[in-house]
Order: C-alpha cells, then sequence, then structure tokens
C-alpha cells in the first residue's frame, strides 16, 4: 500500500503504468514456468512408459499366465483378472459406505458427531497403504490363516473410503440451498430431497472422486504385498491368493531377467491404459449431465 | 385424472387451537379467510426478525407484502409455510391458522403443510438435473404419484396454467435450466401449482427478471389467483398496486425486527394511507 503514493510521486502514471506492465509479464513468464516444471515428470513419465513399453506389448501378454521364472515368453493375464477382481470387489464395498458418510457429513454431520468423523475421515485418508495392508493382515488374513483376494480388496477398500467419502462430502455441500429449498417447499421430506435432488445434481462430481480413488487403488501394491500376496497361476477365486499387476511389476521390476523388466513396462503400459479406458467411458457415459451443470 | 391433492384429514389429525372464528381484520362481508396470522414473531438465533404480526390472509386473492429491505418480509412469508425453521437456530412464536389448524401446533408434520402451501422463490430454481416436464412432475413423484399418463395430464395443465405451454411443449425432455430467466420462473410457478398446492407463496419472484418476464409474471399471478389464494413479496410497489387485492406495509422498527404498519385493500393503501409512515413510503420519502 505504501509503495503507491511513492510510484506516482516518483514516476508519475506513465511509468507506473510501465512497471505494472512489466510485473504483469514477469508474472505471468513465471507462472508458465511453473507449469513447464509440474508437467515435465508426467510427460517424461508418458514418454518411457511408451518407448519401453509398447515393444513388451502383445496378444500372449494378455492371454497367457506367466512361464517358469527364467523361461521367456507367457503372459499376465492372472496379474490383470487379479486387479480387476480385486479393485471390483473395493469399489463394491467402499464405494456404497464412502457415498453414505458423504451423505451423513453433508446432510447430518453439521455437529460434534460430524466434526469427529470428519476428523477420523481425514486421519484415515493420511494413513500409509501399507499400514492399512497391516491391518488387514492381522484381521483377516491371520485370523483365516490363508493370503486371499477378498483381503487384498478390503485393504483397497480402506484405502478408497475416506477419498471417496471426503469429495462426496464436498460435492454435496456444492449443492446450491435453493434447490433444497424448493423441494421441501414441494412437500418432499429430507430424506427424499437428498436422494431424488441433492445426490443427482452432485452425482457428476461424485463420480469423479470415484474416478480419483479408483485410479488411486488400482495402482497401489504396498497393501497388496501381504493380503493377496500375488499368485504364479491364474486364479478367480477370491478365497485364495490373487495376483495383481501392481505387485506383478514390483517383482518383475525388481527381478533379474531383461524379459521380466520389458514386461514390466508392458504391464504399466496396460495399467495406465486401463484407468484411461474406464474414466474415459464412465465421461461417456455420464458426459451429457456434466455439460448439463455448467 | 388422479386426485393428488392432500386431504384436509391429513391436517385435521391436530386439535386446532382456538375457534375458527374470523380475525380481526375480517370485512362485514364474509371473506374466506386462507390463513389466520395472529401475533407472529421470528427469531434467527436470538435475534429478532418479526414482532407481534397479525393478519389474515383472503382466500383466491393476491396479497403483497410491501416495505422496505430489512422489514421482515421475506422472514414473514418464510414463516408461512414454516420454511423459516431451516434457517439455523430459527425459531417461532405465535400461531397461522390454516383451515383452522395452527401449522405450528405439535404434531403437525411441516411436509404435510408444505405440501399444501406451496413456494416461488426469488431466484428461478429449477431443478438442474431435471427436464422441463420431470421439474413439473417433481413434486407429484415427491408424493408418490405413479401413474404415467396422470403425470402427463397434470404437467400439461400445470404448464398450461403457468402460461408456458405454447412456448416448450415440443421441449419438455429439454433441461429446465436451458431456458430463459422469466421462462424458468413460470417453469417454477408450474411445478408448485402441479401439486395443487392451496396458497402460492412468491417470494419476490420478479426480482431477478426482466419488465417482459416480469408482466408474463403478474398476468399469471392475477390469473392464478382465480384457484389459489398468492401471497407475494415485493419490495416494487408499483408492483404491489398492480396485482394485489390486499397490500400489507411492513417497516423495521426501533427494535430492528420488522413490524406490520398497515393492512389495508391495495386500493386504499395506496390512496389513503392511514398511517403516516406508510404515506411516507409509498410517496417515496424514504426506502
Amino acid at each position: 500500500m505504501t509503495a503507491r503514493p511513492a510510484a506516482f510521486g516518483a514516476h508519475g502514471p506513465e511509468a507506473l503504468y510501465r512497471r505494472r506492465k512489466l510485473v504483469n509479464h514477469a508474472m505471468t513468464a513465471a507462472m508458465v514456468v511453473a507449469v513447464v516444471i509440474a508437467l515435465l515428470p508426467l510427460f517424461f513419465i508418458l514418454f518411457y512408459l511408451l518407448k519401453n513399453g509398447l515393444s513388451g506389448l502383445s496378444l500372449d501378454l494378455i492371454t497367457e499366465d506367466p512361464n517358469h521364472p527364467g523361461r521367456s515368453g507367457g503372459g499376465v493375464r492372472n496379474a490383470i483378472v487379479g486387479s480387476s477382481i480385486m479393485v471390483g470387489l473395493a469399489v463394491a464395498i467402499g464405494v456404497p459406505v464412502a457415498i453414505g458418510t458423504g451423505i451423513f457429513l453433508s446432510e447430518y454431520g453439521q455437529n460434534r458427531a460430524g466434526a469427529m468423523i470428519r476428523f477420523v475421515i481425514e486421519v484415515m485418508a493420511g494413513i500409509p497403504s501399507i499400514t492399512i495392508g497391516l491391518f488387514v493382515y492381522s484381521v483377516v488374513v491371520a485370523t483365516q490363516k490363508h493370503f486371499s483376494g477378498f483381503a487384498g480388496g478390503l485393504a483397497l477398500a480402506v484405502i478408497l473410503v475416506p477419498i471417496v467419502a471426503r469429495i462426496t462430502e464436498e460435492m454435496l455441500l456444492l449443492v446450491p440451498r435453493s434447490l433444497r429449498e424448493a423441494s421441501y417447499a414441494l412437500g418432499a421430506p429430507r430424506w427424499r430431497t437428498v436422494i431424488r435432488i441433492v445426490l443427482p445434481t452432485a452425482m457428476p462430481g461424485i463420480i469423479t472422486g470415484v474416478m480419483l480413488g479408483l485410479s488411486r487403488i488400482a495402482g497401489e501394491a504396498a497393501p497388496l504385498l501381504f493380503t493377496s500376496l500375488g499368485n504364479q497361476f491364474y486364479s478367480t477365486d477370491i478365497n485364495s491368493a490373487m495376483d495383481s499387476l501392481p505387485t506383478r511389476i514390483f517383482t518383475y521390476a525388481t527381478g533379474p531377467y531383461d524379459y521380466w523388466h520389458d514386461q514390466a513396462w508392458a504391464m504399466s503400459l496396460i495399467l495406465v491404459g486401463i484407468i484411461l479406458v474406464i474414466s474415459l467411458a464412465v465421461r461417456a457415459l455420464f458426459g451429457s449431465r456434466v455439460t448439463v451443470r455448467q | 385424472m388422479t386426485n393428488i391433492s392432500v386431504s384436509n384429514a391429513l391436517l385435521g389429525s391436530a386439535r386446532a387451537p382456538g375457534s375458527q372464528a374470523a380475525g380481526p381484520a375480517a370485512e362485514a362481508a364474509p371473506a374466506r379467510m386462507a390463513l389466520n396470522v395472529s401475533n407472529l414473531s421470528a427469531w434467527y438465533g436470538s435475534k429478532l426478525a418479526v414482532s407481534g404480526v397479525s393478519l389474515d390472509i383472503r382466500a383466491n386473492n393476491v396479497t403483497a407484502l410491501i416495505g422496505p429491505s430489512g422489514c421482515g418480509k421475506t422472514t414473514l412469508i418464510r414463516c408461512f409455510n414454516r420454511m423459516h425453521e431451516f434457517a439455523p437456530n430459527a425459531r417461532v412464536e405465535g400461531s397461522v391458522l390454516f383451515d383452522g389448524v395452527d401449522i405450528y401446533a405439535p404434531g403437525i408434520d411441516p411436509v404435510r403443510v408444505r405440501q399444501r402451501i406451496g413456494m416461488v422463490f426469488q431466484k428461478p430454481n429449477p431443478f438442474p438435473t431435471m427436464s422441463i416436464a420431470e421439474n413439473v412432475a417433481a413434486g407429484l413423484r415427491f408424493l408418490g404419484v405413479r401413474s404415467r399418463s396422470a403425470i402427463a395430464d397434470r404437467v400439461e395443465a400445470a404448464l398450461r396454467l403457468a402460461a408456458l405451454w405454447d412456448e416448450v411443449k415440443d421441449d419438455l425432455k429439454k433441461p429446465g435450466i436451458a431456458l430463459s430467466g422469466g421462462q424458468q420462473q413460470r417453469l417454477c410457478i408450474a411445478r408448485a401449482i402441479a401439486v395443487e398446492p392451496e396458497i402460492i407463496l412468491m417470494d419476490e419472484p420478479c426480482s431477478a427478471l426482466d419488465p417482459v418476464a416480469t408482466l408474463k409474471i403478474e398476468d399469471l399471478m392475477r390469473d392464478l389467483s382465480q384457484r389459489y389464494t398468492i401471497v407475494i413479496v415485493t419490495h416494487n410497489m408499483q408492483q404491489a398496486a398492480r396485482v394485489s387485492d390486499h397490500t400489507a406495509f411492513m417497516l423495521m422498527g426501533d427494535d430492528g425486527a420488522g413490524h406490520l404498519i398497515e393492512y389495508r385493500p391495495t386500493q386504499d393503501l395506496f390512496t389513503r394511507p392511514s398511517d403516516k409512515r406508510t404515506e411516507d413510503y409509498i410517496t417515496g420519502r424514504f426506502g
């Protein structure tokens, strides 16, 4: 505030204008540089992924199961199917719980109890994923005395819940009060207003949140290491050890064979590709709603 | 057509406090009263917003609430269908008799009250995820009407009553928020009348609209008053003079709360105000 009168006095309006323009340009340039620096790693990741992963891609990779270690060839069908099952399980368990929690927090949680639950969820979101894996290991795996796809899905669900619950709450709170009032004024009770008006209005945002959570858990290896463990063979039984893309990527990338390294790159590419396809499909399915909302 | 209007028995289950005698403002000619408001005060937390208002709203009339900003007219109208209680720590004292039943009596479900006393808001607020037809049908669905043909009939009837049918009849599946502001507000009126309320409360329904759209809504209010009782809050005195049969003038008192100053037939209030403060306001000396 003190700079302004001084600038006027010392340089006159013309000099001030030129200085302002200069500062404007400098700030714009600084922000462009920041954006470039932020996007650079992302760009390199995609570049390396395509460069190293494309060559490893083949039909065998997605239709066959791993060969004995050291014998090249084979595929990672078991990992792709295992990941899909466990992520699907996590979404099936986690999303209803998370959306329910989000609704409770935004519609009935403007009090002490709500503040407490909100705090617990914040803490939950901050727990390292390996700790969550350890928790599920001790609660499920250790009591059942065997690794299982179910335990893996459960661990992923525990990671998913706080992410989706928080976004759901935020999206529901963004729904204008005027819409709720319009609904109440038509004689709608509160729960009906939430289900018929508030939730559909916030749905595009909630779906974005679910997608965000899904991409996060699809790439998690740590919580699966001692819950679903991994499996050399094809298995769709959620009561036995199950393979997954992240754990197999970890095994192959740190293993001794060159063809493992190639397959690890290709698996990473598949993982990113699957997430991309799901995101685009969901957007295409609910896209019309998003544009209606402006 | 399916009969979906909520029967009086729904409210009648609670006992009526006091007799059903006409209120003090009743004239010699026995006009049916839609609402008898007596000694109504409304608070936001500890702040008194409306103080001791008593007035009777005549059925099938347009009643206007006028007054300068902050005089409590919006708060008052929101007390008429228990929308006031959505404000945090809101509180109401006094009584609002509707069909002889106090809507604030214990055991009265505010949801039932709002099914029979509808509301149109300051800013048009169609449901953004719904089409034009779905918007109008929303209240019917809340009431549990399932029959598609009954809903279609009611949607058309409501849109015709709201003078919107001819403009949207080919676009019923388009989103409600794709309409212009004036059309959106008429859509909201159609949505309110589709559930066949007895009273429609309108809180500055034209304040977000241009003059042409405003005139259309005003015409509509006159037409609708043959079937419904209309209460309108407006800060526009000309509008009150144009559309209303009776006008209530409110003013903020020294206590910071809104008081009812004068309530008379509109023509009398604007030509021969009995209170000096009313005269000052309508002649533009303040407000």
